[in-house]
C-alpha cells in the first residue's frame, strides 16, 4: 500500500511537470502579450515592463526561471492583476471553489446514489422511471439555464434567497444545486445500472439462499459493490465540477478561482493560467487516487496497480 | 471509468444484430428515441430549405416577437425567425456532435485496439499515458486552442473530439484483453494472421456493440461542451448559429423574451434525452444477458 | 454532507418573512454599494490604467488638482492655488498646510517629488509614464539618458512649494494633474515594503496602505470587494458625507442587474441590452442615461484593398441604417455618428459630415470602385472582441452591407489580447473600436489619427491632416488651436477611415436614495459630495453641497485618452 501510494506520488510529479511544460509554452502560442492595451504603451516602457518580468529572455530561459521559482513555491506575480501574486489568488480563493464543488459533489453523491439505488430496486416501477426522468432532464439541461432559473424563481419571484453572492449559509444552497444536479443525474444512471447488473451475480443469490432479507441483500452486498463505477467517476465528475464552476461562478457572482481559470486563458495571462492549470491537475490526480483506493477498498479482489 | 458495456461477453454468432434489434423494438422509450433523433436530424437536414424564412434574415423593424402565424416560434432581437435559426442551429449542433465523436472513435478505438493487443509494457505505457491526460483541465486546453486557430468549426470538432477519445480508449482495451484470450483470436494468433488482420477482422467486429452505445451516449455530451464554448463566447462564428449559442443567447433574455430559451432548450433538450434513451436502450439490447 | 444540507436549509427557512435588503441596510449605515463591472487590477496608483481603478483611486488618493463634477475643470485638491508663467511653461503650487496622509503625516511637496521620480522611474516601468512628458527631461529621465532626477523639473521649494518646469507651453497641466498617475504616495510607506521602484509589495494591501484621498482602504479581496472607509485625516472630511464605499466586481451584467432588482446594489456599472426597454417603457426613476464623451466606431484598413479606396469607404458608410442600429440592437439612447468627435465637446464646433446614408449613393460608389452589385468584391473580415454588446451590433451590419451592396463580410471574434494584437499589426479588413476621452476636448479624438500614430490602426495617412494637427498643437490660443482641429476633422471624414455608428451613452441603474451624484459627460462622480438620503420629501437642490466654482479656466487640451472595451 505504502509503496503505491509513493509510486503514485512519484508518477504525479512527473505528470505535473509533463502538463506545466506543455502549457507553458502552450500559452505562449496565443498571439498578444499580457501588456496589450487599446492604448498604445511606448515601446521603451514595454521593454521596461518586459524586462521587469523577465519576458524579455529567451523563452527556454524564461521556462528554465518559472520552475526555479516554482520548485520554491512561487507561482509568480499575475500580469492581470500586478498588485497580487498567484500564489495569493489561489490561497484565497481556492477556498470558496472547493467548498462549492464539495457541496455540489455532495448533494451529487447523496442524490444520485440514493435515485440510482431507488430505481434499481423495482426496475420498470414509477420508483425507477420517476427519479430516471429527473435525471434524464438534470443531464439535458446546461448550467447556464438551470442557474438563471433557479435564481428567477427563488430569489426574485419567491424571495427566499440572495440572488448572488456568497456571504450566508443560504447563499450556498443555488450554487451547488445548480453545479451538482448535472452529476447527481450522471451518477443515478451509473448507480442504477450497476445495481441491476450486481442483482444477478453468484454471491447476491448466495447471500439470499442464505435467507438474508432482501432489502438487507440489496443494499448492504449490492452497494458495496455497486458503488465501483460510481467511485470511479469521481476523477471525472471533479474535472467536470472545475469547468461548470466558471459558468456556475459567474452567474451567482461567486468569489471563486473558477473565474479566474477560464478568464485567464482568454487574458494571456501566462502565470495565472499556469498556476491554476497546475493546481487543478494536481487536485484531479489526487482524487484519481483516492477513487482508486476506495476501489480496491470497496472491492478487495481488485490489485492496486 | 465503465458504467456500460464492460462485462458484454462477445458473442460471434450472425443472430447478434437480429436478437438486438428484436429487443430494442421492444423498448418503447428507446425507439421513440430513435424516432425522435431522425425527425428532428431530418428537419434540421431539410427545414431551413423549407422554411419560408432564411436563418439569417433580419427584420429590425420586427425586433424580439413572439410566436405568431408568420414567425410560429417568433422572432429574436433582430428580427430573425427562431424556427429558422434552431433548423439551422441543429445542423451545427448535431454536426458538431457527429463528427467530434467520429473522431473520438477513431481515435480512442485504434489506441484502445492497439494497447490492449498489445499487452504487457506497451499496454501500460499506452494506459498510463492516457491517465496523464486525463489529469489535464482540458477546458484550458480548448481555450488555448480556440484563440490561438482562430474560430474555425472544424478545429471545434477536432478539440472537442480530442478530448473525448479517451474513454472509448479506456473501454476498448478493456474489451480487447478480455476478446483476445479467446479462443477465435487464439486460432488466427496461431496460424499467423497478421495483428491488423486480427484487429480489423476480428475484434473490430465484437467491438461494434460498445463502439455504437457509448457514440450515442457521447453525442450528447458533446453537444453540451459545445454549449459551454458558446457561452465563453467561442462558438461558431455569426450568422451561423448553434443550439447551445440560441440557449445562451436566450437565457440573457428569459424575462423578457422567454421564447428565445424556451424553443431552443426544447429542441435541445428532447435530443439529449432521444439519444440518452437510445444509447440506453442499445446497451441493454446489445447485452446478451438481457436476452 | 446530508447534515451540512440540513443546516443550510434551516437557513433558508429561518430567512423566510420580510427581510431587509442589502441596500436597506447599508442606508441606514452611510454606505454606498457600487457594481464596477471588474477587478482593480491594483491600487497603486502610478502602476494602474484602467477606469476601474481610476474611479476607485480617486476615493484614495488626492493629486495637486482635483475635478469639478460639473463642469469637469480642475478644481483645487491637495494644492490649494497655482501660478503660471506668461507662456505655460514654468508652474508654482502651493500646497494646503492641512493636506494629512492617514495616518497623520503632512503631504508635503518632497512627497510628490518623491512620487514622480518613482512613476518616471526605468526600473519601475509605469505605463503611464508618459503622462508626465511634459515635464522638463522627464522623458529623458524614463528612457534612462539622464540618471540624476534633479536635472527633471520638478523642485520643492520648500514643504508646501512644488516648482514644475515644463518642456513647452503646457496650459492643460492642471487637468493632467488630476489624473491617477500623478497622485502622490507615500514615501515612507512604500519604503517599507520594497525598494522605490519595486512593482509588486504589499503596500496597497488592507492595512498597509497611506493614502491622502477622502477614503482610506478597509478591505481588498480580489473577486469579491474593494471597500473603503472615511478618512477623518482628509482636510476636507466635513464635506464626505458617506461612511464607506463597498466596489463589486461583477462581471456578468445580468447577474448585476438581478443584483440591483433585489436590493443588493446602489448603482450597477451598465444594463443589459435586453433589459433596457424594460426600464425605460416602465418609466423606471432607476434607469439612467447620461451622455458620454465617447464614440462606437468600425476601422477600416486603408493598407489594401478593397478599403484603399476611398469610394468603398464611402460606400460602406452610406449604406448601413445606424438608427435602427440604435433603436433596435444597442437600445441605450445613443445619439448616432456621423463624426469621430462627439458634437458636445465643450467649445468645439463640428464640421459638416459628408456621411450621407443613401443606399443607391452607396451602390453608385461601390460601382465606379470596380465592384458593381458587390462584384468581384473580396472576402472581407470584420474584427471584433468577445463581448455581449459587439456581436448583434456586428451581425446587424454584416446583414446590412449585404443586402445593400452585395458583399459578403465574415465576422471573426476573438478575446481581447489577440484582437488588440491583430488590430495594431493590421490584421484585419473592418475592426469594431471605440474612444472614451478622459478630458473635454476635441484633440483626444483627433491626434491619433496621424501617420506617425502608435493609435492609428487603419493605416490611413494624409499630409495635410497631420501637418494641421501639427499646428494645432503648438497653436497658442486654445479658440484657435480647436478652429485648426476643426479643419482637420473635416479632412478626416472626407477621407473617412472609420464608420462612425454612435456616440455612447453611460446607462446604468441607479437608486433613488443616491444624492450628489451629478451627470456628466466625463462619468466622473467624486464620491466625496455623493452621500444617501432615503426620505423623499426633497430638499430641492442636491447639488447645493457642491463647492464654489473653480479657481482655475478650464484648460482642456490634448490628453491620453483612456479606452474601454
Amino acid at each position: 500500500m505504502l509503496t503505491f501510494v509513493l509510486r503514485r506520488f512519484l508518477e504525479a510529479l512527473l505528470v505535473l511537470f509533463l502538463i506545466v511544460t506543455a502549457t507553458f509554452f502552450m500559452v505562449r502560442l496565443v498571439p498578444g502579450g499580457p501588456f496589450d492595451r487599446e492604448k498604445d504603451i511606448p515601446e521603451v516602457t514595454r521593454q521596461q515592463l518586459e524586462a521587469y518580468y523577465g519576458l524579455d529572455k529567451p523563452l527556454p530561459v524564461q521556462y528554465l526561471n518559472y520552475l526555479g521559482r516554482l520548485v520554491q513555491g512561487d507561482l509568480g506575480t499575475t500580469f492581470k492583476y500586478p498588485g497580487w501574486t498567484v500564489n495569493e489568488i489561489i490561497a484565497r480563493k481556492l477556498p470558496v471553489s472547493v467548498e462549492l464543488g464539495a457541496l455540489a459533489m455532495g448533494i451529487a453523491l447523496v442524490l444520485g446514489i440514493g435515485a440510482g439505488v431507488l430505481a434499481a430496486w423495482r426496475p420498470g416501477s414509477a420508483t425507477d422511471t420517476v427519479p430516471m426522468s429527473l435525471a434524464m432532464l438534470g443531464i439535458c439541461l446546461p448550467t447556464f439555464v438551470l442557474g438563471p432559473l433557479l435564481i428567477l424563481v427563488f430569489g426574485l419571484k419567491l424571495n427566499l434567497v440572495n440572488v448572488m453572492g456568497w456571504n450566508l449559509p443560504q447563499d450556498r444552497i443555488l450554487p451547488a444545486l445548480t453545479l451538482g444536479l448535472f452529476y447527481a443525474a450522471y451518477i443515478a444512471r451509473l448507480t442504477r445500472s450497476s445495481m441491476l447488473e450486481i442483482r444477478g451475480e453468484d454471491y447476491m443469490r448466495t447471500a439470499r439462499a442464505k435467507g438474508l432479507p432482501e432489502a438487507r441483500v440489496y443494499l448492504l452486498h449490492g452497494l458495496r459493490n455497486g458503488l465501483s463505477p460510481v467511485v470511479s467517476y469521481l476523477g471525472p465528475a471533479l474535472a467536470g465540477l472545475i469547468t461548470g464552476s466558471f459558468v456556475v461562478e459567474t452567474i451567482f457572482n461567486i468569489p471563486g478561482l473558477g473565474r479566474f481559470f477560464v478568464q485567464a486563458a482568454l487574458d494571456n495571462d501566462y502565470t495565472m493560467v499556469l498556476g491554476c492549470v497546475l493546481f487543478y491537475a494536481a487536485l484531479i490526480i489526487v482524487f484519481n487516487l483516492i477513487s482508486d483506493i476506495l476501489l480496491v477498498w470497496l472491492n478487495p479482489r481488485r490489485k492496486l496497480a | 471509468m465503465k458504467p456500460f458495456g464492460e462485462k458484454a461477453a462477445p458473442v460471434a454468432g450472425r443472430s447478434l444484430g437480429a436478437d438486438a434489434w428484436r429487443r430494442l423494438r421492444a423498448n418503447r422509450m428507446a425507439m421513440g428515441g430513435l424516432v425522435f433523433t431522425v425527425l428532428v436530424t431530418l428537419a434540421c437536414v431539410v427545414g431551413p430549405w423549407l422554411l419560408p424564412h432564411a436563418p439569417e434574415a433580419q427584420n429590425l423593424d420586427l425586433g424580439a416577437s413572439g410566436p405568431s402565424a408568420a414567425h410560429w416560434l417568433g422572432t429574436d432581437v433582430l428580427g430573425r425567425d427562431l424556427l429558422a435559426r434552431i433548423l439551422s442551429g441543429g445542423r451545427i449542433s448535431l454536426l458538431v456532435g457527429v463528427l467530434a465523436t467520429t473522431v473520438a472513435l477513431v481515435i480512442g478505438v485504434s489506441y484502445g485496439l492497439v494497447s490492449g493487443y498489445a499487452g504487457g509494457r506497451t499496454d501500460r505505457l499506452m494506459m498510463r499515458f492516457v491517465e496523464i491526460i486525463y489529469s489535464m483541465p482540458f477546458t484550458v486546453f480548448v481555450i488555448i486552442l480556440m484563440v490561438y486557430f482562430g474560430r474555425n468549426l472544424g478545429l471545434i470538432f477536432v478539440a472537442i473530439g480530442a478530448v473525448e477519445w479517451l474513454t472509448m480508449a479506456r473501454i476498448v482495451r478493456g474489451q480487447v484483453l478480455g476478446l483476445k484470450e479467446m479462443a477465435f483470436i487464439q486460432a488466427s494468433r496461431s496460424l499467423g494472421q497478421h495483428p491488423l488482420n486480427i484487429m480489423t477482422r476480428h475484434l473490430l467486429p465484437n467491438l461494434m456493440g460498445v463502439i455504437i452505445v457509448y457514440a450515442t451516449l457521447t453525442v450528447p455530451g458533446v453537444m453540451l461542451l459545445e454549449a459551454f464554448i458558446s457561452f465563453l463566447g467561442l462558438g461558431v462564428q455569426p450568422p451561423q448559429t448553434s443550439w447551445g449559442d440560441l440557449i445562451r443567447a436566450g437565457a440573457e433574455s428569459m424575462e423578457e423574451y422567454p421564447w428565445l430559451l424556451i424553443f431552443p432548450s426544447l429542441f435541445f433538450s428532447a435530443t439529449l434525452f432521444s439519444l440518452n434513451f437510445l444509447g440506453d436502450g442499445l446497451r441493454d439490447a446489445l447485452d446478451p444477458k438481457n436476452g | 454532507m446530508r447534515f451540512l444540507l440540513a443546516i443550510h436549509v434551516l437557513a433558508l427557512l429561518s430567512g423566510c418573512g420580510p427581510r431587509r435588503t442589502r441596500v436597506e441596510m447599508a442606508d441606514v449605515v452611510g454606505i454606498i454599494i457600487i457594481g464596477n463591472g471588474s477587478d482593480p487590477a491594483d491600487l497603486d496608483p502610478q502602476i494602474t490604467v484602467g477606469l476601474v481603478e481610476f474611479d476607485i483611486l480617486t476615493a484614495l488618493f488626492e493629486g495637486l488638482t482635483a475635478t469639478d463634477p460639473v463642469t469637469c475643470a480642475p478644481t483645487p485638491g491637495v494644492a490649494e492655488s497655482w501660478t503660471h508663467n506668461a507662456d505655460h511653461t514654468a508652474y508654482t503650487f502651493t500646497l494646503r498646510p492641512d493636506a494629512r496622509w492617514s495616518n497623520g503625516d503632512p503631504v508635503t511637496a518632497q512627497d510628490f517629488v518623491f512620487s514622480y521620480e518613482r512613476i518616471l522611474s526605468p526600473a519601475f516601468a509605469a505605463e503611464y509614464a508618459s503622462l508626465l512628458f511634459p515635464i522638463k527631461n522627464a522623458r529623458a529621465f524614463n528612457a534612462g539618458e539622464i540618471t540624476d532626477f534633479s536635472q527633471v523639473g520638478v523642485k520643492a521649494l520648500d514643504a508646501h512649494t512644488l516648482q514644475l518646469e515644463m518642456e513647452g507651453p503646457t496650459p492643460q497641466l492642471p487637468t493632467l494633474l488630476s489624473h491617477n498617475a500623478t497622485f502622490p504616495v507615500h514615501p515612507a510607506t512604500i519604503l517599507k515594503y520594497g525598494k522605490m521602484t519595486d512593482r509588486n509589495t504589499r503596500w496597497t494591501k488592507p492595512g498597509n496602505m497611506v493614502s491622502n484621498g477622502p477614503f482610506v482602504l478597509a478591505d481588498w479581496n480580489i473577486n469579491e470587494r474593494v471597500f473603503v472607509k472615511k478618512n477623518p485625516q482628509y482636510w476636507d472630511a466635513d464635506t464626505v458625507r458617506l461612511n464607506g464605499i463597498s466596489f463589486l466586481p461583477i462581471t456578468n451584467q445580468n447577474t448585476e442587474e438581478r443584483a440591483f432588482r433585489s436590493g443588493q446594489l446602489h448603482i450597477t456599472d451598465s444594463v443589459p441590452l435586453s433589459k433596457r426597454d424594460g426600464y425605460r417603457d416602465a418609466d423606471s426613476p432607476d434607469l439612467h442615461i447620461d451622455p458620454w464623451l465617447a464614440t462606437y466606431f468600425y476601422l477600416l484598413n486603408a493598407r489594401k484593398p478593397p478599403f484603399d479606396d476611398v469610394r468603398v469607404r464611402h460606400a460602406f458608410n452610406a449604406a448601413i441604417d445606424r438608427q435602427a442600429l440604435v433603436d433596435t440592437v444597442t437600445r441605450g439612447g445613443e445619439p448616432v455618428a456621423d463624426t469621430i468627435v462627439p458634437p458636445y465637446t465643450t467649445g468645439y464646433q463640428t464640421p459638416p459630415s459628408p456621411i450621407r446614408e443613401d443606399v443607391a449613393l452607396a451602390r453608385r460608389l461601390l460601382a465606379e470602385a470596380g465592384y458593381p452589385g458587390g462584384e468581384g468584391f473580396p472576402k472581407v473580415e470584420l474584427l471584433y472582441n468577445t463581448s455581449e454588446t459587439h456581436r448583434p451590433i456586428a451581425e446587424a451590419l454584416q446583414k446590412m452591407w449585404h443586402d445593400n451592396l452585395g458583399v459578403d463580410i465574415e465576422l471573426v471574434n476573438q478575446s481581447w489580447p489577440v484582437y488588440l494584437n491583430r488590430r495594431k499589426n493590421g490584421e484585419f479588413d473592418i475592426a469594431r473600436a471605440g474612444w472614451i476621452a478622459d478630458y473635454n476636448d476635441a484633440g483626444t479624438f483627433l491626434t491619433m489619427w496621424t501617420s506617425d500614430s502608435g493609435l492609428n490602426h487603419t493605416g490611413w495617412a494624409n499630409a495635410t491632416f497631420d501637418q494641421l494637427i501639427k499646428d494645432a498643437e503648438q497653436a497658442g490660443d486654445p479658440q484657435q488651436r480647436l478652429d485648426i482641429l476643426h479643419r482637420a476633422e473635416a479632412v478626416f471624414l472626407d477621407e473617412l477611415p472609420i464608420v462612425p455608428l454612435y456616440y455612447y451613452t453611460r446607462i446604468y441603474l441607479k437608486r433613488p436614495e443616491v444624492k450628489g451624484w451629478t451627470p456628466n459627460i466625463l462619468d466622473l462622480h467624486p464620491y466625496k459630495y455623493v452621500y444617501l438620503k432615503t426620505d423623499t420629501d426633497d430638499e430641492g437642490h442636491v447639488d447645493g453641497l457642491l463647492p464654489p466654482a473653480p479657481t482655475q479656466s478650464p484648460n482642456p487640451a490634448n490628453q491620453e485618452p483612456s479606452t474601454k472595451n
